[in-house]
């Protein structure tokens, strides 16, 4: 019952001053990453380099927003990868049949709407007993599909808007997008921080139960969160297929691990009902930067994988840290109230 | 049976519910009086959690019928109890960890706008609700120390003070509560018990479950026995009755 010698006052500010420099933890370190690189190396913070690194982190942006909402319900999304290429693909194919490219872009993001609500639905309805399992079959099933439709080869060419979307940059550096990217982020932050519906993704996700007993509508949370994620994986599409000018089945491998680590590293928690739409941005720039950065030094796309790893332990140990001084400070509130 | 020659504000009439072949509530009949605190005492397994389930809209009874001011009603959901004006405070408390308390208060309730809008599209009115929260936090005296922090990050008996308060906030007939001062210190007890008086105060009707006997005789004015699924007694609790009260729940000599 005599357990603190310490006085209570200093140890509590302690513990929060902690607290805020591992919430902020992520941001912080890729402020310094950037200060450091940029000292390191001229040509990282030209506007040319700065474009580049926009536009090569588009793709993750988009997706880690789509899987932060499915991440905050406790859930996973493995198959926007795939959902990605087959959303190219079927975006070529239409435009190649002779329709008019109006219809590209709906056909793109219609498929991977598709996707998702085929993910959201086989996780509620068909009792499938984690998302794990569901976005593991489709991502092997979409994959497919998408190899099957385009004969398993690259399809040249897609239409000019699609192009401009996903390849154009506007006063020679600045890629449109980035602006695709802003537009997907402010809309998830209106949706997360505003509107009815996402506070209830957040209720899900902090307690299930409690929400059932609340009335709120978990299943059809759950399948617009799976719903969600297939829209961003086929905005990513857009921004893909515009970037190469082709549609492919081999498109976006590995993107949903590489969203996956956005989202974690950003600060996100895995154990569902925390993470903010600044944190997956910041976790897609870090993966961005690392990459840009050991490129730049000519470092061995090995090196890349194993840095990468590194910082996704650091995140998720800094995540681990966090819960534990949270749970100090509780203790410490609950001895002096 | 009356009180004050007033009508109950909830009746449960010869309820019945059985799980399987387990009779958990056998013909059992309670009232509940505005401005009373009735403590539901008995053993593990002795139908207390069965009954407030089914006064709280989670279970429906087999046979018998729930009466809410003279009316007969009929309880699907949870949300049904809470549009009548019944609100529970569940032993695991139910509380979103990840949240502030205004937006645990207002779970699946948002105050949010424009109404032409479905509920889920609607944009939160942040300020009222967390106004509302705070007047309510206040006229309860719940101290917290940071009023936006998510409830995870709270002692024990702030989330307890969060559950209860948020109940209070919406209750308008009935708040029952499953074992609020389990899990909580000398203190903090004492303080969910002082919430307890106070929703009384309020002329609310409070049915609370507990084990701990010092506490029941401390706040409850009337105790209703429980064994086996069936009402064995009804008294006012005291430190003359505690011994009955104990053999009641034991099953020895009324």
């Amino acid at each position: 019952m005599h357990q603190s010698a310490e006085p209570p006052a200093r140890s509590d500010a302690a513990l929060r001053m902690a607290l805020f420099l591992l919430r902020a933890g992520p941001l912080l370190i890729l402020v310094l990453l950037i200060l450091v690189i940029a000292s390191v190396t001229p040509l990282f913070l030209t506007t040319r380099n700065i474009g580049n690194v926009l536009a090569q982190t588009a793709v993750i942006a988009v997706l880690s927003l789509g899987q932060l909402l499915v991440i905050v319900t406790r859930g996973i999304d493995l198959s926007v990868g795939s959902t990605l290429a087959l959303a190219t693909v079927a975006g070529a194919l239409v435009f190649h049949s002779g329709n008019s490219s109006l219809v590209v872009i709906p056909v793109m993001l219609g498929a991977g709407v598709l996707v998702g609500l085929v993910n959201g639905l086989l996780f509620v309805k068909g009792r499938i007993p984690h998302p794990f399992i569901v976005t593991l079959a489709t991502f092997t099933l979409v994959r497919g599909v998408a190899l099957w439709l385009s004969d398993g080869r690259p399809i040249q060419e897609v239409p000019q808007v699609v192009q401009v979307i996903g390849g154009d940059s506007i006063l020679g550096w600045i890629p449109v997008s980035t602006f695709v990217v802003a537009a997907v982020a402010v809309a998830v932050w209106l949706l997360t921080t505003r509107v009815v519906w996402g506070r209830w993704i957040y209720a899900v996700g902090g307690n299930p139960e409690a929400a059932r007993r609340t009335a709120i509508p978990v299943s059809a949370i759950l399948v617009s969160v799976y719903l969600f994620s297939g829209l961003t994986a086929g905005i990513a599409g857009v921004l893909t297929a515009g970037r190469t000018n082709a549609g492919a089945p081999t498109f976006g491998a590995l993107a949903e691990l590489d969203a996956i680590a956005a989202v974690i590293i950003g600060g996100a928690s895995f154990l569902g009902g925390r993470g903010k739409v600044s944190q997956a941005l910041v976790g897609a720039m870090m993966i961005g930067v690392i990459r840009n950065a050991m490129n730049l030094a000519n470092l061995d796309s090995f090196f890349q994988l194993i840095v990468l790893g590194i910082v996704i332990i650091v995140a998720v140990e800094s995540d681990v840290l966090r819960g534990y001084l949270e749970n100090r400070l509780r203790l410490i509130q609950a001895t002096r109230t | 049976m009356t009180q004050d020659g007033s009508f109950p504000m909830l009746s449960v009439r010869s309820g019945t519910k059985r799980f399987g072949g387990v009779l958990a509530l056998d013909e059992v009949d309670v009232d509940v009086f505005a401005g009373e605190v009735l403590a539901v005492l008995g053993d593990n397994g002795a139908g207390k959690s069965t009954l407030i389930k089914c006064m709280s809209g989670v279970h429906r009874l087999d046979s018998g019928v729930i009466v809410v001011d003279g009316d007969p009603v009929q309880m699907h959901s949870p949300s049904d109890a809470r549009a009548l004006g019944i609100e529970t405070v569940y032993q695991d408390l139910a509380l979103f960890d990840n949240l502030s308390p205004t937006a645990n208060f207002y779970a699946g309730r948002e105050m949010a706008w424009p109404r032409w809008l479905p509920t889920g599209m609607r944009l939160l009115r942040r300020r009222s609700m967390s106004q509302v929260t705070q007047e309510v936090l206040d006229r309860l005296q719940v101290a917290l120390p940071d009023f936006e922090a998510p409830v995870g990050l709270m002692s024990g008996g702030q989330r307890q003070a969060v559950a209860v308060a948020r109940a209070t906030a919406f209750v308008s007939r009935l708040v029952i509560l499953d074992e609020p001062t389990a899990a909580l210190g000398v203190r903090e007890a004492a303080r969910v018990l002082d919430l307890i008086r106070r929703l009384r105060g309020e002329g609310k009707a409070v049915v609370v479950i507990s084990h701990a006997m010092d506490h029941v005789i401390e706040v409850a004015d009337r105790a209703l026995v429980m064994r086996r699924g069936r009402k064995v007694g009804e008294l006012t609790p005291s430190e003359d009755s505690r011994e009955q009260i104990v053999s009641l729940i034991v099953g020895g000599e009324g």
